[in-house]
């Protein structure tokens, strides 16, 4: 169940549309199988690139031998280092600013180094996926295979500290003298987690298709985002600058289309796009279940292992006077990642001695990709849990400890926060969960042959805003069409776009149709950070009220319009018509009558942290999540029994699409917390369990009841709409109220994740039958 | 994929000599595990003949009072039948544990029997498997083995049969009807139907090639009650760590008699006959429920990786046994 506890200043919209539960304007789509994903896109003459990845995790190619994939039916062309267009180098490892993190050149087949296990070695196009894949496995590859570093644990000493932590945080952070505060705490904890590695294991297979058109390019790709700063050239360019006999390209328009979730895929465009210009016809690089991994190519992308030392001193009171978030990332040696795991600590909770260190161990691995939530995904699964330890050490409820740590601005940076309810979180869902039936006693809770615990643990993740821009117009049958290079990977946006403007308009839903995805359309930061809704939403507010103040310029000097005349500074747009002062006219009439071609209006925000308010305020959305599991104290089989996530996230724009978030997002804490994993083979550098059979993710079986509440807000820092990011704080601390609920049932303290049963095993006592 | 010609067998003789006469073509029925297998090239069969349409997709009674279930009888469709739900149970459970819906639709009972392993090394043609490729080595025994073998393995592989239907039919001693390419049938013990590796890994069965299971034959159902129990890392659609499927026969307090396999632990389902002879005639017991899995473990050897299967075979038996006396 969802609701929207209210309280009493509620933020009702005069058309009441935003906020409601409406139901996905995709969502027909997707329950016929009609939505299509990015490689389904038809066109004529397609071909199919399959790529072969490389044997060995270091070395280099001594030797490759294409004749017989060359000769092989169906074929139309090998690609290897020495047959592939010239591409820019790769250039340092550490990519120089932030945006250019999503721009640098990351050429493909352009040398015989290996890099990492699976690093595309050859591009096999055929007229067929099952040719290009036949043909694949004729090509021999003899490496030169060197000794690389695979063991994150081993080479913790040869730990480098960065520069900046990804999205350009501080590397560290140290306010006061977190030492002397820990050595003098009377109560401390001082544990060590650590989390796996972990692939992305979207339900689209990861594709890319690359079409000529006369000089125009268009890439059908699966993307997160469009327009990272330069992206379009970033998308295109590089395979286009790599097609020799078409120079200029990337000058030239490109056209870009996301027609579906997951984030852009550089290596397989890489390959599409020069595949494509070399044939002159469209290539669909696609990749099978075990691409998923690092597998047959690179395609999806991993979380690093890390492990974290968290430790935190108080006073007997439980009022902590230090504490400390450390942690060693594992990140290839050819290009750095330092996802930012300890940043969230930062503002968290009150402690006067503070220190937040990011370390990287450099492996012979690929490069880290971001995955949901990246920093807290992780680094709450640690950080939570050890709250959790120092609260059974000092014999406090988990909540009380940390209400007893509520700082009252934000702790490291010293502004005031925007809004922050995570008090109210807790507290609602204390309530609502049944929490004080929690037994503190960890191990004592049985019902017949298992073991039940109850766990919570807090949620933070930051709001951003990105630059974007949104179009609107408007035509004489009062149908508006909204246009911006927005995606909506699952989440809803077009959803809570479409309400946004028949809000602003005062039209029906029906009335408005949004459309995303494609490179011509105004450019937005795109989905991921949880900046989706609040980015492209408020430019699309803007744009509303740009077209909104066109419309009653042209209604009050119009010669046909019925409102001439008028000198109001303000018309009101609702139920689909225009109000000034004590005239009123149809919307659609008025159009008709004044602008027969309809008009178009376009409306911007800017990029949170260049914003005053973002300076002045620490803006997060926050949330608490409780978690009950049941404990088979035979075989140590962990089941989730139900869980709760109660939300504090600004205004909440549809409370159907909002409540799927956060249920996404604790199911992948369940994923976290009990099996998500890909285990790196230390002798070949290798990913091992590479396909969906092996590596696990929640099942319909394995995810309980579960409920979401979000607490009214309206966070007017924030941005025009009042909203906050939410997409991703549903997994911030759902894994860890997982985990502590597995404590609390069997007394077992679990600090490897995932937890299996393997590990509680041992230390689970044998119940007499 | 390498590239294959098709044919559908008309009938079952006419399937056993066609593959027969190719040393390259195999059977093909639900195509769960072959498919997967042939896209990955593990499996490079030339010529596939298609079983999957012979007419033996029935399940009838025996004579002896017992079950002959067709070989190309579906997962589902057994798993539904009301005669295999009411009298064996735990086949019913061990069939519905294994899979997901969608597999168990297509996959057939002799395909189910005979599925290979999904160690992650013979999954992976870069690396060596002695199943695979005989002689490049066992790259399980040192790296990746939490899901592999601890008993009946070599050093010349470590890797589990992954069924679950097949335990619970070596439970309740089926025997596998074949069919020769001459026309001649023959009857093997479901216990002699897999092998364990030895030195041997790439020889999983007793079958000659172009030898066809017709049918698995159940014998009357054993007087006792039947449980499976199957754990794994989660809810549905997991292989098992460790399964069993017990049948406790008790008199009064004490156990008459026991069957007792376990699954993921061997190449093959692992009948426990020494904790079965444990068993027998002693009292239905904590204790002896005890001492049955420590029998049944006696000689179990893990590596490292999979060394939980140990203790975690034994907690499983013990309270899979207790759950089978318990209203037996």
């Amino acid at each position: 169940m969802t609701e929207t506890k209210t309280s009493n200043r509620p933020r009702e919209t005069r058309s009441g549309i935003i906020g409601r539960p409406f139901d996905r304007i995709d969502g027909p789509l997707k329950v016929r199988g009609d939505a299509t994903y990015a490689y389904e896109t038809t066109l004529e003459g397609i071909a199919f690139g399959y790529i072969l990845g490389a044997a060995v995790a270091k070395g280099r190619i001594a030797e490759i031998d294409t004749a017989e994939a060359e000769r092989a039916p169906a074929v139309l062309l090998v690609m290897t280092h020495r047959n592939a267009p010239a591409q820019p180098d790769f250039g340092p490892a550490v990519t120089p600013t932030v945006p250019e993190v999503f721009t640098r050149a990351r050429p493909a087949l352009n040398s015989e180094r290996v890099r990492y296990y699976d690093e595309p070695v050859a591009l096999v196009v055929a007229e067929t996926f099952e040719a290009a894949r036949a043909a694949a496995g004729l090509i021999k590859v003899r490496y030169d295979e060197e000794p690389g570093l695979y063991d994150l644990p081993a080479h913790v000493a040869d730990a480098y500290a960065p520069k900046r932590t990804n999205a350009g945080f501080e590397t560290d952070s140290v306010i006061g003298d977190f030492e002397s505060a820990f050595a003098a705490a009377p109560v401390k904890v001082d544990a060590t987690y650590r989390t796996p590695f972990e692939h992305h294991n979207p339900m689209e297979p990861h594709a890319t298709l690359a079409a000529w058109s006369g000089n125009e390019l268009t890439i059908h790709t699966s993307a997160q985002t469009l327009a990272n700063p330069g992206g379009r050239r970033q998308h295109a360019s590089h395979p286009a600058r790599a097609c020799a006999h078409r120079e200029s390209v990337h000058r030239r328009r490109l056209r870009l289309q996301a027609d579906c979730p997951c984030r852009y895929n550089p290596g397989r465009a890489c390959c599409a796009g020069p595949a494509a210009s070399r044939q002159d016809r469209a290539d669909a690089t696609t990749d099978v279940r075990q691409c998923r991994s690092s597998r047959r190519d690179d395609p999806t992308g991993a979380s690093q292992t890390a492990i974290f030392s968290s430790a935190s001193g108080t006073d007997t009171d439980g009022r902590l006077s230090g504490i400390a978030h450390d942690v060693w990332s594992a990140t290839s040696s050819f290009e750095e990642y330092c996802e930012q795991t300890a940043v969230f600590a930062r503002s968290l909770y009150a402690a006067p001695n503070r220190v937040t260190r990011h370390r990287l161990v450099p492996l012979d691995i690929n490069r880290g990709e971001w995955m949901r939530s990246p920093g807290e995904a992780p680094g709450m699964l640690a950080f939570e849990c050890a709250m959790d330890e120092l609260a059974e050490r000092l014999g406090l409820d988990p909540i009380e400890l940390r209400i007893r740590n509520e700082p009252a601005q934000d702790p490291e940076r010293g502004v005031p926060f925007s809004t922050r309810n995570l008090v109210a979180c807790m507290e609602e869902g204390a309530r609502r969960f049944g929490w004080e039936r929690r037994n503190p006693t960890p191990g004592s809770t049985r019902e017949g042959r298992k073991l039940i615990g109850y766990g919570m643990a807090a949620a933070i993740r930051p709001n951003y805003i990105g630059a974007a821009t949104a179009r609107v117009a408007i035509d004489r049958d009062g149908r508006v069409t909204a246009r911006l290079d927005m995606t909506d990977i699952g989440t809803g946006t077009y959803t809570i776009l479409t309400q946004i403007a028949a809000d602003s308009l005062g039209l029906p839903i029906s009335s408005i149709k949004v459309e995303l995805g494609d490179s011509r359309f105004p450019r937005t930061a795109g989905s991921g950070g949880s900046w989706g809704a609040a980015s492209a939403g408020s430019a699309l507010h803007n744009a509303c009220n740009a077209l909104k103040e066109r419309i009653l310029k042209a209604a009050q000097s119009s010669e046909a319009s019925p409102l001439r005349s008028t000198n109001a500074t303000e018309a009101s747009f609702a139920n689909s018509e225009v109000r000034v002062g004590q005239r009123s006219a149809g919307l659609a009439d008025l159009i008709r009558r004044i602008a027969p071609d309809g008009f178009e209006a376009e409306g911007s925000v800017a990029a949170g942290a260049a914003t005053p308010s973002y300076k002045a305020y620490s803006q997060h959305s926050y949330g608490a999540h409780f978690a009950e599991v049941a404990v088979d104290c035979d075989t140590g089989e962990i089941r989730m029994r139900r869980m709760l996530a109660v939300m504090g996230a600004g205004r909440i724009l549809n409370a159907k699409t909002a409540r799927s978030q956060i249920i996404g997002g604790m199911t992948w804490g369940i994923g976290a917390a009990l099996m998500e994993q890909t285990v790196l083979d230390r002798r070949y550098g290798h990913f091992v369990n590479h396909d969906l059979a092996e590596y696990h993710v929640p099942t319909n079986g394995d995810v309980p009841e579960m409920e979401v509440v979000f607490l009214e807000e309206h966070d007017d820092k924030a941005n025009p709409l009042g909203a906050k990011g939410l997409g991703e704080l549903g997994v911030c601390g759902a894994g860890a109220a997982v985990a502590n609920a597995i404590y609390n049932a069997t007394g077992v303290r679990v600090r490897e994740f995932p937890i299996t049963l393997d590990k509680l095993l041992p230390a689970l006592p044998v119940i007499a039958i | 994929m390498q590239s294959f010609t098709y044919e559908r067998a008309a009938s079952a003789e006419q399937a056993a000599a066609a593959v027969a006469a190719r040393p390259d073509a195999k059977f093909i029925s639900g195509g769960t595990n072959l498919l997967d297998l042939m896209k990955l090239e593990i499996e490079r069969p030339a010529h596939l003949v298609d079983i999957s349409r012979l007419p033996l997709d029935r399940i009838e009674e025996t004579a002896a009072g017992g079950l002959r279930v067709g070989a190309q009888v579906r997962n589902s469709d057994l798993a539904a039948d009301p005669r295999v739900r009411s009298r064996y149970p735990m086949l019913t459970q061990a069939l519905l544990a294994g899979a997901s819906g969608q597999i168990r639709n297509k996959a057939s009972t002799s395909g189910n029997l005979l599925q290979r392993t999904r160690c992650p090394y013979f999954y992976d043609r870069n690396m060596p498997c002695n199943k695979r490729q005989q002689g490049s080595g066992c790259a399980a025994l040192q790296g990746f083995n939490r899901m592999h073998a601890v008993l009946g393995a070599s050093e010349a592989c470590i890797a589990v049969h992954p069924s679950d239907m097949a335990v619970a039919m070596a439970g309740l001693d089926a025997r596998i009807e074949t069919i020769s390419p001459g026309g001649e049938t023959r009857t093997i013990p479901i216990g002699d139907l897999h092998r364990l590796p030895e030195a041997t890994p790439h020889v999983e069965t007793a079958l000659g090639h172009g030898e066809m299971i017709a049918a698995v034959t159940l014998p009357p159902p054993p007087p006792g009650r039947q449980v499976y129990r199957k754990v794994r890392d989660r809810a549905s659609y997991a292989f098992a760590l460790v399964s069993v499927a017990a049948i406790v026969e008790k008199s009064g307090d004490r156990i008459r008699s026991a069957r007792i396999a376990i699954g993921g632990v061997a190449a093959k389902p692992w009948r426990a006959t020494e904790a079965e002879r444990t068993l027998a005639g002693a009292a239905a017991s904590d204790g002896a429920f005890t001492d049955a899995a420590e029998a049944a473990l006696a000689g179990a050897v893990g590596h490292d990786g999979n060394d939980f299967k140990i203790p975690l075979a034994k907690r499983t038996m013990r309270h899979t046994l207790a759950a089978a006396a318990e209203s037996a």
